[in-house]
């Protein structure tokens, strides 16, 4: 079960209250102060990746994002309805910035993400693609 | 926080003082002022990032993009960091070779190579 559940409507605008709720939720569960700003990078990154490839598809679903804190794990996932086939893809940055746009880029993001954190699983598919993250707790603190 | 901007030039270099958190819902915002820079003709660009305290991938897409313009104009976009959250990001994506980071606004300012 997890300790918290955020669902929102696919808007950038959201992103940012993603972020801020992964940094609250990881504090509270005993999240190491110096992990923080990495799970709210990562977050981030994997919110705006699903809100990008669900406005590009037209899926207005929510994107639904999951913690909880299991067997001194961290754990966030993020949901994503966009169907199999959205771009999942983690390209070279360097490479990619040889003819990167401004445009919004999915796998930019999944880059950076798998460049943080140590612990990423994505899985794509129907009904659309899961991120799932991990970080070790350094303390257990009741939720 | 939302995203702060100010510009002001020094020589021929136009310094652009960039606050608060820089994401997927503010980086338009900022590719607008780098887009209205270089169609007025500023091609040599600083960008202080100093009040900085959120960058994500979008927002490097948008300095990537800026330096892409300035380029096409034989100009230049130099990154004023020192907040070690934020060089990270640079670190992971390989873009600290693709942008001059400077510590401070007078060192980038007379940058020349």
């Amino acid at each position: 079960m997890p300790t918290v559940e955020l669902s929102f409507t696919p808007l950038p605008a959201h992103v940012r209250t993603a972020r801020l709720i992964a940094s609250t939720v990881g504090r509270r569960v005993g999240l190491d102060e110096s992990l923080v700003d990495e799970v709210r990078l990562a977050v981030g990154e994997a919110c705006a990746r699903a809100v990008g490839v669900q406005r590009s598809g037209g899926q207005a679903d929510d994107v639904v994002v999951a913690f909880s804190d299991d067997d001194g794990m961290f754990t966030v996932t993020v949901h994503d309805w966009a169907g199999a086939g959205s771009e999942v893809e983690m390209p070279d940055l360097v490479e990619a910035t040889e003819d990167l746009d401004e445009a919004f880029h999915p796998g930019f993001g999944l880059a950076v993400v798998s460049g943080l954190v140590d612990d990423v699983e994505v899985t794509s598919g129907e009904p659309g693609t899961v991120v799932r993250m991990r970080w070790p707790l350094s303390s257990s603190v009741s939720s | 926080m939302d995203l702060s901007l100010e510009t002001r030039t020094e020589g021929d270099r136009t310094v652009v003082v960039v606050g608060g958190e820089i994401d997927v819902y503010t980086a338009p915002k900022l590719r607008e002022q780098l887009i209205d820079l270089v169609s007025s003709g500023a091609y040599h660009l600083v960008v202080d990032m100093e009040s900085v305290d959120f960058l994500d991938s979008t927002g490097l897409g948008v300095l990537v993009g800026g330096l892409k313009r300035v380029r096409a104009h034989e100009g230049s976009l130099r990154l004023v960091c020192t907040q070690e959250r934020i060089l990270k990001i640079f670190r992971i994506t390989g873009l600290t070779k693709v942008f001059p980071i400077h510590a401070t606004v007078d060192e980038a300012v007379s940058a020349t190579d």
